[in-house]
């Protein structure tokens, strides 16, 4: 493969970010413990994250700026920020699930059934 | 003088609107003028109170205007106010035919102005005395309901006075109509006013019935008066009495100088619209030979008169002047249509004493009067005959009739008869000097009438009596109206009846005199005869009323004077009807100047009777026998009347039910009225009523039954299809529709799993699929893109 003998660039960050975003997603599918889902997310989330910040970069790109070229890192900022918000909302979601069900089992969770 | 003249419409037409802006104010706010409606008695009466003053402001006016004209004959003072309709004419020369709203203001105008106002206030202010019962609720114990007992309902006070200023306004409409037209349409109104004040206990099953019967026997004369406009219509095309000058300056000639041209002296001519409509054969031959339409029109111009002279065209003067009188046979109760009179007592009082004794009825008469130069000879002999037998007919009915108000109406019958034989023999002032004192004391006498019912609570004589010492306002005054009415007067003084009827009896005189004609001396000796009943039938009442012992001890009991607001009016009208014939008033001269052109000079000449002769109404001052006469005789007579009415009624010396048992089959014939109402019972109301019952029986089992059947069988067959129809095919459809609509719901349904685990599968599956169907579908795109 070109990849591993090429030095590192923009789209070995993208080969890791697919990889971290598709860990998230089977992650995301795969549990029941509703922890686990959230982690799954963050899984996604970074990836995403990955993403922004190889395309962000002036020195991944390979051309000088006029501007800081900051665009993609401050993206992931957002993203980082709205991250933690969402895990806060969530925890309080699943602590609020499990008070009603007493567990976290997202598949117990299934009211929303047609 | 100019001014006079210029004053005297805007005074008329202004006391004539007064009561129609009482009737709107009623109408609209009746119910809430004053308490239960109390104020618009107060409104209708102060209404044509105005009207009164207004109107005799006008009769001073019109004596200031008169004063400008040496000879009698002053011109009358006629206009249009507003034009109706227009319609253009086929004949190039003849202006275009118009309905307008007139006036045409003569003496004879202004003095039934002041009579009809003057009277009418009075009895309005007696009404709201007489009334007063219906400002609460009423309990009617003639009228039972279907539980049995005596029907209550709200009092109808301002309903009452609402009619009152209706008919005031009617009435004065029709006194100042300057044409034709607009007197039919007044003459309507006050027929309804007089249907709608006669039913106006309607509840009361003969009080309905009566307003039916004087609505439809009118119905019968209006159909000759239609005839009689429609011929003047057609021939003359003009409604209008007087002449008037049209936008364009050119005098359009009214019916009067038509008929009586000023280039002829005023002789009765057959109109040439006549005369052409008459030969209209000859008209068409001419105009198909002459060579243009200007020479054909000249030679039917030369033509004319030989045509006149032929006769041509008379037939139809007279048979428009006979439709004309019809009407005022129906209005002014003449036999053979006087049936209505009578039973329209049913009425209030005041009702009877305003429309159906003073004014209303008197209309028939005024327009006799007002088309005066319009009848031919002959028409004045039908005129004559027809009063002449409605006179004695009513009178004689009158002998023997009961209740109180049928006597006076009786009365009224006979003597609006005695105005219009005055009128046929060429009396034309006497007539109507005869109509203008009769309005007032038979006026009087209703009302007099009025207050004993409203104190004994019965119509029926023979339960009173007695009543002198109890209501003896109202007992006095009934005696000056008893006074009147017989002609109570010697040697040229008397009260005001003596006058009229004197001159009414003089010109029948001087008429068989000119003539010698057996049928004028007939007439004349029943007239004679006719006032001896008439003293005998008024004193039968008047004692029967008010001397003698009280036969109904419950109803004397009862009796009380009247309230102030009744006796006050009847005080007024009494004085009235003693003062208002005298000579000093000159109330006849006032009448002379409107006596119409051309027919000073009596009445001859006419082409179907050339015998006829009727001598000018003055002849009679140029022979004094003939006054003497007169006076002699209807003074003996009536005072035969009054002294056997005394005999049987007042000193009871001879038992009235003697001569009822001696003459039996003739009490008989007169106390059923002549069999009139049974006569045309027989003769049109059964006819009439099977016709309609044949048409109806005809309509239920013959058109009815086919319609019923086709309706029946459309609704079978319907019934056999329409279920299936719309099961099938609108149900069906619509039903299929939802039920697969219902099956893909219950499909997608399972989709929904719950499980969210599965959702993010299906999410992040389904995105790749995305990306995976757009990037092999991209190959199918066309270069570029």
């Amino acid at each position: 493969m070109d990849l591993l003998t090429q030095p590192v660039g923009l789209a070995h960050y993208l080969v890791v970010g697919a990889v971290l975003f598709v860990c998230g997603v089977v992650c995301m599918t795969i549990k029941r413990n509703a922890i686990g889902v959230l982690m799954g997310i963050e899984l996604v989330l970074n990836g995403a994250n990955l993403n922004f910040v190889a395309f962000g970069s002036p020195f991944l790109q390979g051309r000088s700026q006029d501007g800081l070229g900051l665009d993609g890192q401050w993206m992931a900022l957002f993203v980082i920020v709205l991250a933690a918000a969402e895990a806060a909302v969530a925890l309080a979601i699943a602590l609020n699930f499990y008070n009603t069900h007493a567990t976290v089992d997202v598949d117990q969770g299934d009211e929303l059934k047609g | 003088m100019e001014f006079a003249a210029s004053v005297l419409p805007c005074l008329l037409v202004t006391a004539w609107l007064l009561p129609l802006l009482s009737f709107a104010a009623i109408v609209l706010f009746g119910p809430r003028m004053g308490k239960a409606g109390r104020g618009a008695g107060l409104v209708a009466t102060g209404a044509i109170g105005a009207s009164c003053v207004l109107s005799l402001a006008a009769l001073v006016a019109w004596l200031w205007y008169a004063s400008g004209f040496a000879a009698p004959p002053v011109p009358p003072i006629s206009g249009e106010l507003y034009t109706l309709a227009e319609f253009p004419t086929l004949l190039a020369e003849s202006l275009p035919l118009r309905i307008t709203i007139g006036y045409y203001i003569d003496a004879l105008t202004v003095a039934m102005f002041a009579m009809v106002t003057f009277v009418a206030t009075w009895i309005h202010v007696y009404s709201l005395g007489y009334m007063h019962e219906e400002l609460d609720e009423v309990t009617d114990p003639l009228v039972a309901t279907a539980e049995g007992r005596p029907l209550r309902r709200r009092g109808r006070f301002h309903r009452f006075f609402q009619y009152m200023s209706l008919f005031s306004f009617s009435m004065l409409g029709l006194v100042v109509a300057g044409n034709v037209a607009m007197v039919f349409v007044f003459w309507e109104l006050v027929g309804i006013c007089s249907y709608l004040l006669i039913g106006f206990y309607h509840e009361r099953k003969s009080a309905s019935n009566a307003a039916n019967k004087a609505f439809i026997v009118n119905r019968v004369g209006d159909f000759g008066m239609i005839v009689g406009l429609m011929a003047i219509w057609g021939s003359l095309g003009t409604f209008a009495f007087g002449d008037a000058r049209d936008l364009w300056g050119s005098a359009a000639r009214g019916i009067f100088s038509q008929v009586r041209p000023p280039q002829r002296d005023y002789r009765l001519t057959v109109p040439d619209g006549m005369v052409r409509l008459a030969a209209r054969a000859e008209v068409e031959k001419i105009y198909r030979t002459a060579p243009s339409v200007a020479e054909a029109e000249a030679e039917v111009q030369r033509r004319l008169p030989d045509w006149r002279t032929q006769g041509y065209g008379y037939w139809l003067l007279v048979i428009a002047g006979l439709g004309i009188f019809c009407g005022c046979v129906g209005k002014s109760a003449q036999f053979p249509l006087h049936v209505w009179l009578p039973d329209a007592m049913e009425g209030p009082t005041p009702v009877s004493a305003l429309i159906h004794a003073a004014t209303m009825v008197a209309a028939g008469v005024y327009l006799v009067g007002r088309f005066y130069p319009f009848f031919a000879p002959e028409v004045l002999l039908v005129i004559a005959v027809v009063g002449c037998v409605t006179l004695f007919l009513a009178a004689t009915i009158a002998l023997v009739a009961t209740d109180i108000k049928r006597v006076l109406a009786y009365s009224t019958v006979s003597q609006l008869g005695y105005m219009m034989f005055g009128l046929g023999v060429g009396g034309w002032v006497a007539g109507l000097f005869h109509l203008l004192t009769h309005a007032f004391f038979k006026a009087l006498l209703f009302l007099g009438s009025g207050s004993v019912i409203h104190a004994t609570g019965t119509n029926e004589m023979p339960q009173m009596g007695g009543l002198l010492k109890k209501m003896p306002w109202t007992a006095y005054t009934m005696l000056a109206g008893c006074l009147a009415i017989s002609g109570a007067g010697v040697a040229g003084i008397g009260l005001s009846g003596y006058y009229s009827k004197d001159s009414i009896l003089a010109q029948a005189l001087s008429a068989w005199n000119a003539g010698r004609s057996p049928v004028y001396g007939l007439l004349f000796c029943v007239a004679v005869f006719g006032a001896a009943l008439t003293a005998f039938y008024m004193f039968r009442l008047w004692y029967l009323t008010f001397v003698g012992q009280p036969r109904d001890e419950h109803a004397h009991e009862h009796a009380h004077e009247s309230p102030r607001v009744m006796v006050a009016p009847l005080v007024v009208l009494a004085v009235f009807s003693v003062v208002l014939g005298w000579p000093l008033w000159g109330l006849t001269g006032l009448l002379k100047q409107a006596l119409p052109q051309g027919t000073e000079a009596g009445a001859f000449g006419g082409l179907l009777l050339p015998g006829l002769v009727l001598p000018p109404e003055h002849a009679v001052h140029d022979d004094p026998s003939i006054h003497a006469t007169v006076s002699l005789a209807a003074f003996s007579v009536a005072l035969a009347g009054f002294l056997l009415a005394t005999v049987f009624y007042g000193l009871r010396k001879l038992d009235p039910e003697d001569v009822r048992r001696t003459f039996a089959p003739v009490y008989r014939f007169l106390r059923n009225k002549w069999w009139f109402d049974e006569a045309y019972q027989l003769l049109f109301v059964r006819p009439a009523l099977w016709l309609s019952a044949a048409a109806a029986g005809l309509d239920r089992q013959g058109i009815d039954r086919l319609v019923d059947g086709a309706a029946r069988s459309v609704r079978d067959v319907s019934f056999q299809f329409d279920g299936w129809i719309d099961r099938t095919f609108v149900d069906g459809q619509v039903n299929r529709i939802a039920r697969w609509v219902y099956a893909t719901g219950l499909w997608l349904r399972t989709l929904q799993t719950g499980r969210l685990r599965q959702y993010v599968l299906l999410v992040a599956v389904g995105t790749v699929a995305i990306f995976v169907l757009v990037s092999t579908l991209r190959q199918f795109l066309p270069p570029g893109h």
